[in-house]
């Protein structure tokens, strides 16, 4: 019956174009085995033409110029989207779903998907929008995306803070397949232990995230989801190299080892040896470093009987070496022949998770993930010693189900955490370790329409926290065409590990003040923060191409804070929140396809973010209050084979950031009250030759801006005045790189 | 008298036969042909009371059901698509429920043109 109605569509196409495309379409399997599948789905997206392979796996469609995409799908198997120019015969293998839910034909996949239907404002970034930019590891996978702001963190690592909604990311739970990742011991430089080659796609969530992942997401959550060894290529190898001398090695290799099992060897090596210092200041503008990653991931599916599982373990080693041309640790450590500085790292994770899903009902499953992860950061900064161990235990076990039918959903399990941390600060012993066990039930409703919510409470019992609850709620109300209009509330709380967060004050002659009042972390309380916003998008055709206009407003208030007080340049002073502190955020975004082949995205950005410190209420400094962002990506048509040219540029304007008071200093090693705006370009240029092989040519920070003052006392490091923790922009000038990928 | 009925209700039990079952899965096709029919097509199977759970798949046209068989059956269902104005194998559409659904929808017209121009509407 469906094939007739087929033919009758296809007749007047019939009519314009004879020729057809034919092929066959087979389940994969490791001999590559001509396996024809039956009643898989053909069709030009797009379009109404379509077709279903016949018993033997074999199909013919019609052809015509209008269409060049071929999606293939056929539930259970993953679907195929191929370029075809021209009518000519296709063999084409199926590769099984690792989804346990039936296959979803994805229509478009835009590089960047702003969610419209879930009651969370939530975008998601696939790898495709990650190859626009260098992204050697995750820190700098945000480049491309208004959401996320890049900052740099100090004078002397390099390493870049992501910041949403004007809060850094302590504020945010960044979690690794909804494992809790980045926090306590790696909080600092975890972002640069995920190599971006590794990541499948990111999930970024603004405002409360859900209860699911625990009560510690502020301002945000962002997820991570690695590649995996069913979907990810047999084997991937990616170089790098830039200017900074910086060489960066991926590989990955994986295989299919029975219908069930799959595994997946990843790794990643990256140094730099050569010493750079284009300011001439005498320090090095970039660490020497190396860095070893490896990773082994085993992935198990049947998808008669609904089970699924990973097992993940990875080993990580990370050394830099900071501070002045020409330290040598061997003979210059804890002298003052040269300043410098070593940070070693060595970390091993390991994780499993284990999901079942009932056969008979699809919308009810169990999900179960465990994961154990030992960080060893031992450093010194001149002549200051941090050394931290950090041990942690996260478990979870859920269950999800329906009330009734599909409209209503729930969620609702246990998990149960510990850290263990050893922390030697110049000598000193801070110990402890932090123990929470809590449940969780969230409620969704959707009735398909103009409404979604979702309410979650979690209650957890934590040895220093004590006893809690937290409500986390989010609606979605769609009241026209195309257009939703999203808002949401929650509260969020965490024990902030002050030294391992602000690791830079190291580099600094900056004495610690701790001025806490008796609390159980480090003499201070836990910080709390409630985080709510409204968020409004309208999706629109213009010139019949798509965009979308969407405007978000959220505000972070603290109940207690842990105020990191950088106003007087002889300390950094830590203290309770003792009057105000919040944020507030506003962001505008205009996103349109231009051309068939350019997409425009726009944003602008305003942070008011205010925090009561000794000198009274101000805004955070070295926190720009206006920002814009623009970035433009053009690609080629894709040939048969997959060649194209791909451009993508940035451009980000920054205004005008306060500066920590350098008042009390000498006149020469004072930096003004405010550090002008100023604008920033990154480019990259990719030439795909076919799907196996493509290579790319970026630079950043196009037009060379510096900051040319960023060690303050460089010229007497060992003196008052040395301090690495005012930086406000760029440090080394224009950066350029290439990179290849290659992939069987 | 109590007996009576026993008898009654155990001989209902064995004309039915079968077990009803609470979960029963169930697969039939739906005209449509894009992501906003699948909204409609799926609220309406949902909006039936004993419907657990419907996904309908764009690229195939087949509507995966499960449903409590105590509470509804498969015409049932049948009829509430229909009311929104979607076809199925044994129950068209009125005409005035066909002529409501978004002019973006219309799937009996082989009116090809306006098809890439909406099938994006909704992700």
């Amino acid at each position: 019956m469906k094939k007739y109605l087929i033919i009758l569509c296809c007749l007047p196409f019939m009519a314009k174009a004879q020729d057809t495309v034919q092929g066959m379409v087979m389940e994969a399997n490791p001999e590559n085995k001509h396996l024809g599948l039956p009643g898989a789905n053909v069709y030009w997206l797009g379009s109404p033409i379509g077709t279903m392979t016949l018993e033997d796996g074999t199909f013919s469609i019609p052809y015509s110029k209008e269409y060049n995409k071929l999606v293939i799908s056929f539930v259970g198997f993953q679907s195929d989207t191929l370029t075809v120019n021209g009518p000519k015969s296709i063999h084409h293998w199926l590769k099984p779903s690792n989804a346990l839910d039936e296959v979803v034909v994805e229509q478009k996949k835009e590089a960047v998907q702003k969610t419209f239907f879930s009651a969370q404002n939530v975008v998601t970034v696939n790898s495709a929008e990650l190859l626009k930019a260098a992204c050697c590891n995750l820190s700098e996978s945000f480049e491309t995306n208004p959401a996320i702001d890049v900052n740099f963190n100090d004078a002397l690592t390099g390493t870049k803070q992501i910041q949403m909604l004007g809060l850094t990311s302590p504020y945010l739970l960044i979690t690794q397949e909804n494992i809790p990742m980045v926090r306590g011991a790696s909080q600092s430089f975890g972002l640069t232990f995920t190599p971006g080659t590794w990541v499948e796609s990111i999930q970024i969530t603004k405002g409360a995230g859900s209860v699911v992942n625990g009560y510690e997401s502020i301002s945000g959550q962002i997820n991570t989801e690695l590649q995996k060894p069913l979907t990810d290529v047999p084997i991937f190898v990616n170089g790098y190299a830039n200017l900074n001398g910086r060489l960066e090695l991926n590989t990955h290799l994986n295989t299919t080892l029975s219908d069930k099992w799959s595994t997946g060897l990843y790794i990643h090596g990256n140094r730099r040896d050569s010493e750079v210092d284009n300011n001439d200041d005498g320090f090095l503008d970039n660490p020497l470093s190396n860095q070893i990653n490896i990773m082994n991931r085993w992935q198990y599916q049947d998808l008669e009987k609904g089970w699924v599982s990973f097992i993940n373990v990875r080993y990580l080693s990370d050394e830099k070496q900071i501070g002045q041309t020409g330290f040598d640790p061997d003979t210059d450590k804890f002298t003052t022949n040269a300043w410098g500085s070593e940070i070693d790292t060595e970390r091993f994770d390991g994780s499993v998770k284990l999901g079942y899903v009932f056969p008979e009902m699809p919308f009810q499953s169990f999900g179960f993930q465990a994961s154990y992860s030992h960080h060893a950061q031992d450093s010194y900064y001149g002549f200051n010693t941090y050394d931290i161990d950090h041990e942690s235990i996260y478990s979870n076990l859920m269950f999800n189900s329906i009330i009734g039918n599909t409209k209503h959903k729930f969620k609702t399990g246990v998990s149960f955490a510990y850290d263990g941390y050893d922390e030697l600060v110049n000598g000193n012993v801070f110990a402890r370790s932090d123990r929470s066990a809590g449940a969780f039930f969230e409620y969704s409703y959707t009735n398909l329409a103009k409404l979604s919510l979702t309410a979650g409470a979690r209650f957890d019992t934590h040895n220093r926290l004590g006893n809690f609850f937290t409500p986390r709620l989010h609606v979605r109300y769609t009241p026209w065409e195309n257009g939703s209009f999203r808002g949401s509330f929650g509260i969020g709380r965490r024990a902030a590990n002050i030294f391992a967060e602000n690791q830079r004050m190291f580099a600094s002659s900056r004495t610690i003040q701790l001025n806490g009042n008796g609390g159980d972390i480090y003499g201070f309380d836990a910080e709390k923060a409630v985080n709510y916003g409204l968020s409004f998008i309208q999706k629109f055709k213009l010139f019949d191409r798509p965009g979308d206009f969407s405007v978000d407003f959220y505000r972070t208030d603290f109940d207690n804070q842990i105020v990191v007080d950088w106003e007087n340049p002889r300390e950094v002073k830590f203290t309770n929140l003792d009057g105000d502190s919040y944020a507030n955020s506003l962001q505008v975004e205009l996103n349109h396809r231009v051309l068939p082949n350019v997409e425009v995205r726009t944003a602008y950005k305003f942070y008011d973010v205010k925090t009561e410190y000794q000198t009274g209420l101000q805004q955070k400094p070295l926190q720009a209050r206006h920002r814009f962002f623009t970035n433009v990506g053009y690609n080629t048509q894709p040939k048969e084979n997959g060649s194209q040219w791909r451009f993508d540029y940035t451009f980000n304007l920054l205004g005008e950031q306060r500066l920590p008071s350098t008042a009390a200093n000498p006149m020469e090693y004072r930096l003004g009250e405010f550090a002008d705006g100023y604008s920033l370009m990154n480019a990259q240029i990719t030439k795909v030759f076919s799907d196996k092989f493509e290579i790319y040519v970026g630079g950043e920070n196009l037009t060379n801006f510096r900051q040319y003052n960023a060690v303050l006392g460089a010229d007497d490091p060992f003196g008052n005045y040395f301090d690495t923790t005012i930086v406000y922009a760029p440090i080394f000038g224009r950066m350029l790189y290439t990179g290849f990928r290659f992939k069987i | 008298m109590k007996k009576g009925i026993t008898v009654f209700v155990i001989m209902l039990i064995s004309v039915v036969g079968f077990a009803q079952d609470k979960n029963k899965k169930m697969t039939f096709e739906v005209d449509g042909k894009c992501e906003m029919c699948k909204m409609r097509i799926e609220k309406a199977a949902l909006d039936v009371s004993g419907v657990k759970y419907a996904t309908w798949d764009v690229a195939s046209h087949q509507l995966s059901l499960v449903m409590d068989e105590r509470k509804t059956n498969s015409m049932k269902i049948k009829s509430a698509i229909a009311a929104v104005g979607h076809d199925t194998k044994e129950l068209k559409a009125t005409q005035e429920a066909y002529d409501a659904v978004h002019p973006c929808c219309k799937y009996r017209e082989d009116n090809t043109d306006d098809s890439s121009t909406h099938k994006k509407h909704h992700r």
